[in-house]
């Protein structure tokens, strides 16, 4: 983004796709958004950081991307008093970012909704984790909070109380449905419940062992997050590693995403009465992690991707395995598929439910696969492609209905594209060295990492402390972006679409309380 | 739907033999015998994410696939902890997830079987004790079993599992490490041993 006719000045901000960041007072950072909004950029994420020490209060980081890269605006509140422009009104999804922001840093937004986000009465409400001389005291004990929901009135209306604890295997969180009769009028989301601090458990970390950390902020996207992690450390020291790693690194990745893919499949197939679909996928899947632990020691493969390149090598066996299964499973994917396309049963719970149209995608930043289902082509593997991406050329996968079965089309033909992807890096994997050795990070240098992980962009902003530490580690997940969409993409479904509905999309819970 | 009959003989049987049960995973044994006859050879299980990452999630639903085929062997998740005979505990727990966990573990009835899972269900993990992490899930509610790992494959999963209701664990030498809960059976009249 030219920042230039807003009079700022930018500065380059070491990233593997072209990044800038530039210092604004608070007018430029409206001004600087409402022209990012209206090239049709969109927020990527908006965190917090404790300067104090620096004797520069707090800084408000707010990281926006366009057509041309990322652009990262620095916003510097003096004291605890001072208070940054609310970002809502231009990029809705602004909102749960402030309201963490605060609880965790304390830095203040002017905007209505004060309501808490992160925080759950698990610390004194005036007390701020990521503050560096925040300090725990062993007598706080788990508290109860009295989160204003917003209840809707009027006749035969009622509220369906829905978590943390879900009936079936998933993360913690709750829902709030108003309801009548079996329509959904309004859901609103709480969470927070998985909060476990992990942005202060970076800062007692090196930034060599961080990847560890990483590739534990949601296990489902562990080589998507290591993957950025990895790549943030090595903006920091400046240096790339060697090809081979960058073509593992891929592999990885496709793999994750054939995995998630096939995973969620089998269960939309499960939440539309379709048993069968599970049981098809669910050995599908493990398939993949299987051979993903024979290849790489680890089912889900967390741990391959470190700082440097990778951390086991793929054997020339293992290799021929690999492409041996991605043909068996393009045959089976193909199958499967016509029997979900042809029955009726199951087309008939997925077309049309839970819609969320391009223009509602763009207003609240909906993001990842989910995105390209409504019409959004968005694809960091597309759009500022590197190493193996730029000589692979991957081809996006798109729908314009924005329903769940837009949603399960995108995800089939993804899993599809990802199979090619997977036999053409096997095909084309370079020698050489699967780790480089990093030079001395310096101090105090920001930089940010990225991949575009099977459920959408990952990011780490990572700045490094002295003597490798690390000073403020902000991971953030696309799943920030798309919880607010599922509110709305349910409004006007009946109740029992809702688990349809939710694992169409399938979002990170640990990835967005962190 | 000849589609499907095809694909589904096509596919034939993926299921494999259970593994035999990990008695080094029992933290405190208990009245054996006595959960056995009372469960009879079904288990139900309730499954409860108290803040972890979701790998041990994606772990434990792997167990439902056809290669482990849990329900052959008698166990089935429920979706209501009052329908459980044990709870399978993902951690670490959160600060904010702890009073929702010891309400589950409330409404479970006896003898209410604690299977703790995960590097971070048994100490923490890489979160470890924090403001906002109470680490491991014996901190909140008592143990049976702690199975390691980051995540724990399935396979170790059942071995955990097995071992909380197997026939063959060590005599019960640790209840009284096991103040929280004294096991209220349902038939009280039964004997320990036959």
């Amino acid at each position: 983004m030219n920042v230039s006719p807003l009079g700022l000045s930018a500065s380059a901000l070491p990233c593997p796709i072209p990044a800038q960041r530039c210092r604004v007072n608070s007018g430029q950072l409206l001004s600087a958004c409402r022209l990012a909004w209206e090239r049709g950029g969109a927020l990527v994420a908006l965190w917090a950081s404790d300067e104090r020490d620096r004797a520069r209060g707090f800084s408000v980081r707010v990281l926006l991307r366009d057509g041309d890269g990322l652009t990262l605006l620095e916003h510097t509140l003096p004291d605890e008093g001072a208070r940054y422009p609310d970002l809502s009104p231009i990029f809705p999804a602004a909102n749960r970012m402030q309201r963490a922001a605060f609880d965790l840093v304390g830095a203040q937004c002017d905007a209505d909704d004060q309501r808490p986000w992160t925080w759950q009465a698990a610390w004194p409400i005036d007390r701020f984790p990521l503050q560096r001389d925040f300090e725990v005291s062993p007598t706080w004990e788990p508290g109860q909070e009295d989160y204003p929901f917003v209840r809707v009135a009027g006749d035969g209306v009622h509220e369906i109380a829905v978590g943390p604890v879900h009936a079936g295997t998933i993360e913690p969180g709750h829902f709030r449905f108003q309801v009548v009769g079996e329509k959904v009028l309004r859901l609103e989301e709480r969470l927070g419940y998985a909060h476990k601090g992990i942005e202060k458990r970076f800062e007692s970390l090196s930034l060599r062992d961080g990847y560890r950390l990483a590739g534990r902020v949601s296990g489902d996207s562990t080589v998507a997050y290591a993957w950025a992690y990895a790549q943030a450390v090595e903006s920091i020291a400046a240096d790339d590693p060697p090809p081979r790693a960058g073509w593992l690194r891929a592999l990885c990745l496709e793999r994750e995403r054939i995995g998630n893919h096939l995973g969620d499949l089998g269960y939309l197939g499960n939440d539309g009465g379709f048993a069968f679909g599970h049981s098809q996928f669910s050995r599908l899947r493990e398939d993949v992690l299987r051979l993903n632990e024979h290849a790489f020691g680890h089912r889900l493969l967390m741990d391959v991707v470190v700082p440097g390149g990778v951390a086991r090598d793929l054997r020339a066996d293992d290799s021929a395995l690999m492409r041996q299964q991605v043909a068996s499973l393009e045959r089976e994917l193909a199958v499967l598929r016509d029997i979900y396309d042809e029955h009726a049963g199951l087309q008939d719970r997925f077309r049309g439910c839970g819609e969320v149209t391009r223009e509602l995608a763009m207003k609240l930043g909906l993001t990842g696969f989910a995105a390209r289902a409504s019409g959004v082509p968005d694809d960091l593997r597309c759009d500022f492609a590197r190493t193996p991406y730029d000589t692979l050329g991957v081809r996006r996968a798109t729908r314009a209905d924005g329903d769940v079965a837009a949603r399960v089309a995108v995800r089939f033909d993804e899993t599809v594209e990802s199979l090619r992807l997977v036999d053409a890096i096997l095909a084309a994997l370079p020698d050489g060295d699967i780790a480089a050795t990093l030079p001395e990070a310096p101090s105090s240098r920001l930089a940010i990492g990225c991949a575009e992980g099977w459920r959408g962009p990952v990011f780490i902003a990572l700045e490094s402390g002295s003597d490798g530490t690390i000073r403020r580690c902000h991971p953030h997940d696309p799943s920030w972006q798309n919880w607010p969409v599922i509110e709305h993409a349910v409004i006007g479904n009946i109740v029992p679409d809702f688990p349809l509905i939710n694992k169409s999309f399938n979002l990170s819970y640990s990835g967005h309380d962190l | 739907m000849l589609h499907i009959l095809h694909q589904i003989a096509r596919t034939g049987i993926k299921s494999e033999t259970a593994p035999t049960p990990a008695e080094e995973m029992i933290v405190v044994a208990r009245l054996q015998k006595t959960i056995l006859r009372t469960l009879g050879r079904a288990l139900t299980i309730r499954h409860v994410d108290a803040g972890s990452c979701n790998g041990c999630e994606l772990e434990i639903q792997a167990l439902t696939n056809p290669y482990y085929n849990l329900e052959g062997i008698g166990i089935r998740f429920v979706a209501s902890p009052r329908h459980a005979d044990m709870l399978l505990v993902t951690g670490p727990v959160s600060k904010h997830m702890a009073i929702a966990l010891k309400r589950t573990y409330d409404a479970t009835p006896e003898p209410k079987l604690v299977v703790a899972v995960g590097d971070c269900g048994c100490t923490g993990g890489i979160f470890g004790q924090s403001y906002a992490s109470l680490g491991g899930v014996a901190s909140v509610i008592p143990v049976d079993v702690a199975i390691p790992g980051c995540p724990p494959s399935p396979r170790a999963l059942l071995q955990g599992i097995l071992a909380a209701i197997s026939a063959h664990a060590p005599p019960v030498a640790a209840q009284a490490d096991r103040p929280a809960v004294e096991p209220t059976l349902r038939s009280p009249d039964a004997p320990d041993t036959p």
